[in-house]
């Protein structure tokens, strides 16, 4: 199949696919993780599509329109005629051949014609759309459905890819896990990657380093000069010496102490990390009288 | 009733001859300006001739609800003392894009009018109106009187046109800005209100996306002591959050800013001190990213809480739970579906005096996360006073529905979204249809009607049989043939608004509806089975209707893919673009 056949073939105008393809190269950093998968699915390949793994399983997760279309597309095809309008129509008999000829799709999908995404009435909002997670080429959205104004879709789609940030990269196993550090006071965060460090030791030492420019400063006391293979009470020490108190937040929300857990039980749970200090410490930490902890 | 309704209607009437005595013009002036209420005063105005008169000379405030079934000119010729105008324009699926741009609705037409003929008008809300910069500083130059501008879903201005507004209006109570089609220019519209204005009561523009400048919104927060709603947006910071509500602890609304903030826990106290001074605050929104981290400053107020607004914030159950467990007086809430089934059963225990729940998704085209039909479920258990829900969801059951309209009879608004077209019950495979029709078989009072998910001419059965009193209805991918439309035209006497998309509707059933057409405000049909000859049929055989199709360039010529059917006493658009064809 050639590659002007296969565009022709899922539906979409000539060259709209290509468009997003490079829009979502396009796109910010930050989507890049949702994009990966676009990008995948957008790409050109000889073949017929439906047919890769991959494309599959794509093709499960979108809804009902786009499942026919990629798992049926041999068999489907010359059930789809696509006019010129870009518009997918079905013969009308067929529907129910479509739903049953294909393996693994179900019978239910039953489609009527729906109206894909025109590349320009999708963008009338403007570029914030172009921030949303819609796959369009291979997910198939219909205009104007689910029924949710501009706005708020457009702000959804941002806070999920805000979040998205960190809670994506947590679940990557293997890759980076960059979590947030923030120090009370300081005008501005750090990201730092868990997953470079083996200990609580290592962390604590690039905490040093990171915020040295501020009063954490206090922390680096000449104790730890030249002593390696610091343990976790010694993290504690370290950082409790100069009433800072290193936090994380859990998967489950709440605000923890860091170092009472085994170092890889930490990264699994660490979203994000917390240097507090003085008063915002009492009750939180033992207390320091004259040099000894208590 | 709006005016072309009740000017239609009226026209049959004529004068009253058996009047035997008469009241003075301004014992009935008098008497109708207490009347408010809309319905009553088309009531009122239809009695005689006398009535009709000294109802119209003494209303203050008139709501257009289709500003193309009447002309501005024959408003101002029979309601001179108009203060205050509510004025809708387009379909309301243009909040979706299925109407393009450039389709209408502008208010500038309007405006010229109200210059000449309501030089004191106050008031002015716009719903789904085209509104330009340039008529924004119409607005405020030619109306010295004038309070409030209220602009929801609106498109085709920027931040200048707020510029201008904030300059001129000298006596602004209320600016209103929500969810509009804004080019935000940047935040420099507010710091266009002068030193000198005290008045404002009502400022929101929560939906605006630029900074303003804090310091000019302090100040103006400090000097308006009347302020009772203050809604901010995004870029709006606990801290600064904080200095706000000090400077104006009467609030009785409020919309936060964002929750994300590294607040010491000195700050955090702070805040919640502050929140504990507002004794008046009944509703409350914003809440962009928050978490329980800082969510806890606000269970001061929780407990006088009425409309709790968390549909920007990602929340789970854990975190509803522990804001719910404090707001028991709960009548509206607005959520986002990450709070799963699991918050709703929190809803369902908590908030026994909950009247509306509308659930959105955070994310429309994931199939993974969301509420099912046990949230549903649990809040119809849970809160027996429920009667406007809406509720987006992945998969329903028929069952489940069921069980919800006999837990929850009062339903007045009922919009169930089952997200992907077509989507059967999950459990049986079978079609919603008896989902549907419990509805409206227990809803004795329903008024709107949402229907989602594979649905066949049954589920329109029903709704035409049993839903005498359905107002609003709207379809999306449901119906099997003509009948479907149907039963819905001949069965439903009460139907105003009808908005129908991708449904095998053709022109029968396009026609079926002949005689509701001019009782109803407007129909909206697109992407279904309607051809160029059917709407032409239609609008030739009812004169008092506009049969609109709006011509895409890729259609079929004898296709009509967008139809917009709608009453009018003003005749054809006359401002109509090139893609908009009155038959």
């Amino acid at each position: 199949m050639s590659v002007p056949l296969e565009h022709d073939y899922i539906g979409l105008s000539d060259g709209s696919s290509l468009e997003r393809s490079s829009e979502s190269s396009n796109i910010s950093s930050d989507n890049e993780t949702n994009n990966a998968v676009n990008l995948k699915a957008t790409e050109l390949s000889l073949g017929l599509p439906g047919f890769s793994k991959d494309s599959e399983e794509n093709a499960a997760k979108f809804g009902p329109v786009t499942k026919n279309f990629m798992l049926g597309a041999k068999r489907g095809f010359s059930d789809v005629y696509v006019d010129g309008s870009s518009k997918w129509v079905l013969n009308g008999g067929s529907e129910s051949d479509l739903g049953k000829g294909i393996d693994g799709v179900s019978e239910k999908n039953q489609i009527s014609s729906p109206v894909l995404v025109k590349p320009d009435e999708e963008k009338k909002k403007g570029p914030v759309n172009e921030v949303g997670r819609a796959l369009p080429s291979a997910k198939a959205q219909v205009v104007g459905w689910p029924p949710i104004r501009s706005f708020r879709k457009n702000t959804m789609a941002t806070n999920l890819s805000k979040n998205g940030d960190v809670a994506e990269c947590n679940l990557v196993s293997g890759g980076c896990l960059y979590v947030k550090v923030s120090l009370d006071g300081a005008p501005y965060l750090r990201k730092i990657d868990l997953k470079i460090y083996n200990n609580y030791a290592e962390l604590s030492k690039a905490l040093q380093k990171m915020f040295s420019c501020f009063t954490l400063g206090e922390c680096t006391s000449n104790r730890n000069n030249g002593r390696e293979g610091l343990s976790e009470s010694n993290l504690k020490d370290l950082l409790h010496g100069s009433e800072c108190v290193l936090t994380y937040e859990d998967k489950d929300g709440d605000w923890m102490l860091v170092g009472d857990v085994p170092w890889e039980m930490f990264i699994d749970s660490c979203k994000r990390l917390r240097i507090m200090k003085g008063s915002e410490a009492i009750g939180l930490a033992p207390t320091k009288v004259d040099g000894k902890l208590q | 009733m709006d005016p072309a309704a009740a000017g239609v209607e009226f026209i049959g009437t004529g004068a009253d001859p058996t009047r035997s005595s008469t009241l003075p013009e301004e014992f009935l002036k008098r008497t109708f300006s207490l009347i408010s209420s809309e319905k009553d005063r088309s009531s009122v105005s239809l009695v005689c001739k006398d009535w009709y008169n000294a109802e119209r000379l003494s209303r203050r405030h008139v709501t257009i609800r289709n500003c193309y079934s009447v002309s501005p000119e024959m408003v101002a010729a029979r309601f001179p003392a108009i203060r205050s105008v509510t004025l809708k324009g387009k379909p309301r699926f243009s909040d979706f894009n299925l109407v393009p741009d450039g389709w209408g609705a502008d208010v500038q037409s309007w405006l010229n009018v109200f210059a000449t003929a309501y030089p004191f008008l106050e008031e002015l809300r716009l719903k789904r109106m085209a509104v330009t910069d340039e008529s924004l500083e119409f607005i405020a130059l030619n109306f010295d009187g004038f309070k409030a501008l209220s602009l929801l879903s609106c498109d085709g201005f920027s931040t200048l046109g707020l510029e201008a507004i904030a300059t001129h209006c000298k006596n602004l109570t209320e600016l209103d800005i929500q969810e509009n089609g804004i080019d935000d220019l940047g935040g420099d519209w507010l710091s266009y209100f002068p030193e000198n204005l005290t008045s404002l009561e009502v400022l929101n523009f929560s939906t605006l996306t630029s900074e303003v400048s804090f310091d000019d919104l302090e100040s103006l927060v400090s000097r308006c002591k009347s302020l009772r709603v203050l809604k901010v947006n995004q870029k709006i910071n606990l801290h600064q959050l904080q200095k706000l509500l000090v400077l104006a602890p009467q609030l009785t609304e409020l919309g936060t800013g964002t929750f994300m903030e590294e607040l010491v826990s000195g700050s955090v106290n702070d805040l919640e001190n502050t929140f504990s001074k507002c004794g008046n605050m009944h509703t409350l929104s914003g809440f962009w990213d928050a978490t329980l981290l800082h969510l806890p400053v606000i269970y001061p107020v929780c407990g006088n809480l009425t409309f709790l607004n968390l549909s920007y914030a990602n929340i789970g159950d854990v975190e509803l739970e522990q804001i719910l467990s404090r707001s028991k007086q709960l009548i509206r809430l607005w959520v986002v579906d990450t709070v799963g089934d699991k918050g709703l059963e929190a809803v369902g225990s908590h908030c026994q005096l909950l009247e509306e729940l509308r659930v959105f998704p955070v994310d429309p085209f994931d199939q993974q996360i969301g509420v099912t039909e046990s949230g549903l479920l649990a809040v119809s258990i849970g809160c027996p006073k429920l009667h406007y829900i809406l509720y987006f969801c992945q998969r329903m059951t028929n069952a489940a529905v069921i069980t919800v309209a006999q837990n929850c009879p009062d339903f007045t608004h009922f919009r169930l979204c089952i997200m992907s077209p077509h989507e059967p019950d999950y459990l049986t495979n079978e079609p919603m249809d008896e989902a549907f029709g419990a509805i409206v078989k227990t809803c004795t009072n329903l008024r709107r009607l949402s229907v989602s998910g594979l649905l066949t001419d049954l589920a329109f059965e029903y709704v035409g049989k049993y839903a005498k009193n359905l107002e609003t209805l709207s379809v999306a991918f449901a119906g099997t043939s003509d009948m479907g439309m149907e039963y819905v035209m001949r069965g439903c006497p009460k139907l105003k608004r009808v908005e129908i998309r991708d449904c095998p509707f053709g022109d029968s059933a396009l026609l079926s509806g002949l005689t509701q057409y001019e009782s109803m405000r407007s129909l909206w049909m697109s992407d279904c089975n309607l051809t160029m000859n059917g709407c032409k049929k239609l609008a030739e055989e009812m004169g008092r209707l506009n049969v609109e199709v709006i011509k895409d360039k890729d259609d079929d010529v004898s296709l009509a893919s967008k139809v917009y059917v709608y009453r009018t006493v003003a005749g054809p658009r006359k401002d109509a673009p090139h893609f908009v064809v009155t038959l």
